[in-house]
């Protein structure tokens, strides 16, 4: 009963990994561009959440309703001011701009909030669990878990049948002509970035309530996005909550065998996945 | 003498230190089909690509009504009424073919030109409509270009090479198509290298060598042994 507990676990915790790696997903899928600051941007809306909590005394759930928007405001002016000046043929630019955001990310979190661990508190609703039978499920990674699905449903959904969605995938396939359909690629590339911080303030808010968190917490947080991206295969959002699921049940069952097996316990089955499937296991099949 | 729609006036362009255009002087009054011919790496595609806004070194160069455009974005020209039809197609292959023209249309431009004025023009299209574009043949994925770029409305439309690489049965299909799509007050630009086909449909027609014009003329009086030499340059 202890294994399905854990099955279960991982599964939700999946859910969390998903959200992280939506993001990175959604803009390296319209842009090309490879987010190394993704991580901190997750530990950034934790911040942002925790100081809404401390000064409007709103609880992290209902910060949201602040920090989304927040992030998105930041991600299209981060587009258009810094990276879209990178942006080319060479994706190496963008990258080393964003390790160097990402740095300067951490410091800033340093100096404003110092080094001690945070933890965002949302109440009773942490510790409410429902009983399923002999199985505990908390009710909160539940919602994080329900929520993973939702911005993905929402995600493939504005892709394949909105006129934003038909904009990124036209600006994807060919920037260029995309310009002659009168679309300004820096405008479609800064909407973009808005909507990975917007799903990225979901996953820096659900992880705060998770867990502590400090600035240099998004180091891993990146590890375990791009992880669940590449096991669902580049570019496939329905994947990226496959890869989620596959790498948090990883973790809860390698901590069951032994706790500090966890975190190996996952990127040991993503190196296996990486080596006998390249693409993922959902490639996307047209492009 | 009123602006015409559209003129170059002296336009050079370079790609890195390759010099593509040298002084080119062109106008193109409302209304009319000009067609531009010359052989390969004549300069063709680049001035249809300067004019578009993708090639942007002659911010004074270009004028549109007068006014010049030659520093615009290629989104900010498509506004203004100024479509290309690309060499190659150049179609979104992860957009259907209704998708393709619709984000043709995503301007919003008022005029004669909507989904359905397409389908009627091209009806195989509306068979197709739900099929990705890559899947089409290559005659049809011109048809979907062309349609892309009426969706928009245009007032002038810039046509790159639409008969290259396509069956004769086709190109024929296409340009008795053109008539049709010309006939409502769309001004054209049609660069073509089969000289035929471009004075059958043309009023005026320039050839360009190496970069430059090498004549300009009404295209049903201009004598073909001047065409040869122009295009030629024997």
């Amino acid at each position: 009963m202890d294994w399905l507990n854990a099955l279960l676990q991982g599964t939700l915790l999946g859910g969390l990994y998903a959200l992280f790696a939506a993001g990175l997903s959604l803009i390296f899928g319209v842009m090309r561009l490879v987010n190394i600051a993704h991580g901190d941007l997750i530990v950034l809306s934790a911040y942002i959440a925790l100081s809404f909590g401390v000064s409007l005394g709103l609880n992290p759930l209902a910060a949201l309703l602040l920090v989304v928007p927040t992030m998105a405001l930041i991600g299209y002016a981060l587009q258009r001011l810094i990276l879209n000046r990178t942006m080319g043929e060479d994706i190496l630019p963008p990258l080393l701009v964003t390790f160097g955001l990402s740095v300067i990310l951490q410091n800033a979190l340093l100096m404003g909030y110092s080094a001690d661990p945070q933890n965002l508190q949302a109440g009773a609703i942490e510790t409410a669990s429902v009983n399923l039978g002999p199985l505990a499920v908390g009710v909160m990674p539940v919602m994080v878990f329900v929520t993973a699905i939702g911005v993905i449903a929402a995600l493939q959904w504005m892709f394949y049948h909105t006129a934003l969605g038909r904009a990124f995938r036209a600006t994807s396939d060919r920037q260029d002509v995309a310009q002659l359909m009168g679309l300004n690629r820096a405008h479609v590339f800064g909407l973009a970035m808005a909507l990975s911080l917007a799903v990225t303030a979901l996953a820096g808010v659900f992880l705060g309530i998770r867990t502590a968190f400090d600035p240099a917490a998004g180091g891993a947080r990146l590890i375990f996005g791009f992880e669940a991206v590449i096991i669902g295969g580049l570019g496939n959002l329905w994947g990226t909550l496959a890869g989620g699921v596959i790498l948090g049940v990883a973790q809860t069952l390698g901590a069951k065998i032994d706790p500090g097996y966890q975190i190996l316990a996952g990127h040991i089955v993503f190196l296996i996945i990486l080596a006998l499937r390249p693409r993922g296991l959902f490639p996307r099949i047209d492009g | 003498m009123p602006d015409a729609l559209m003129s170059l006036q002296a336009l050079n362009a370079h790609y890195g230190d390759f010099q593509a255009l040298y002084g080119v002087n062109l106008t193109v009054e409302p209304g009319e089909v000009v067609a531009v011919i010359g052989a390969n790496g004549a300069g063709k595609t680049t001035m249809l690509r300067s004019i578009a806004g993708l090639l942007r070194n002659a911010p004074e160069a270009i004028r549109w009504k007068g006014q010049p455009i030659g520093a615009l974005r290629a989104d900010q020209v498509a506004a203004l009424g100024i479509a290309l039809v690309p060499e190659g197609r150049l179609l979104f292959p992860s957009l259907s073919v209704e998708e393709n023209l619709v984000i043709g249309g995503q301007l919003g431009r008022k005029g004669p030109w909507s989904l359905q004025r397409v389908y009627d023009l091209f009806p195989i299209l509306k068979e197709r409509r739900n099929q990705q574009s890559t899947s089409l043949s290559g005659g049809q994925q011109q048809m979907v270009a062309i349609g892309r770029a009426l969706m928009a409305n245009p007032e002038l439309v810039l046509m790159d090479e639409i008969s290259l690489g396509l069956a004769p049965v086709i190109i024929r299909q296409i340009y008795e198509a053109l008539p049709g799509i010309v006939g409502e007050g769309l001004t054209a630009v049609i660069v073509e290298q089969d000289i035929a086909k471009a004075l059958s449909v043309s009023q005026r027609v320039y050839c360009l060598q190496e970069g430059r014009v090498s004549l300009e003329g009404q295209s049903q009086t201009v004598p073909r042994e001047e065409i040869t030499r122009a295009y030629f340059g024997v």
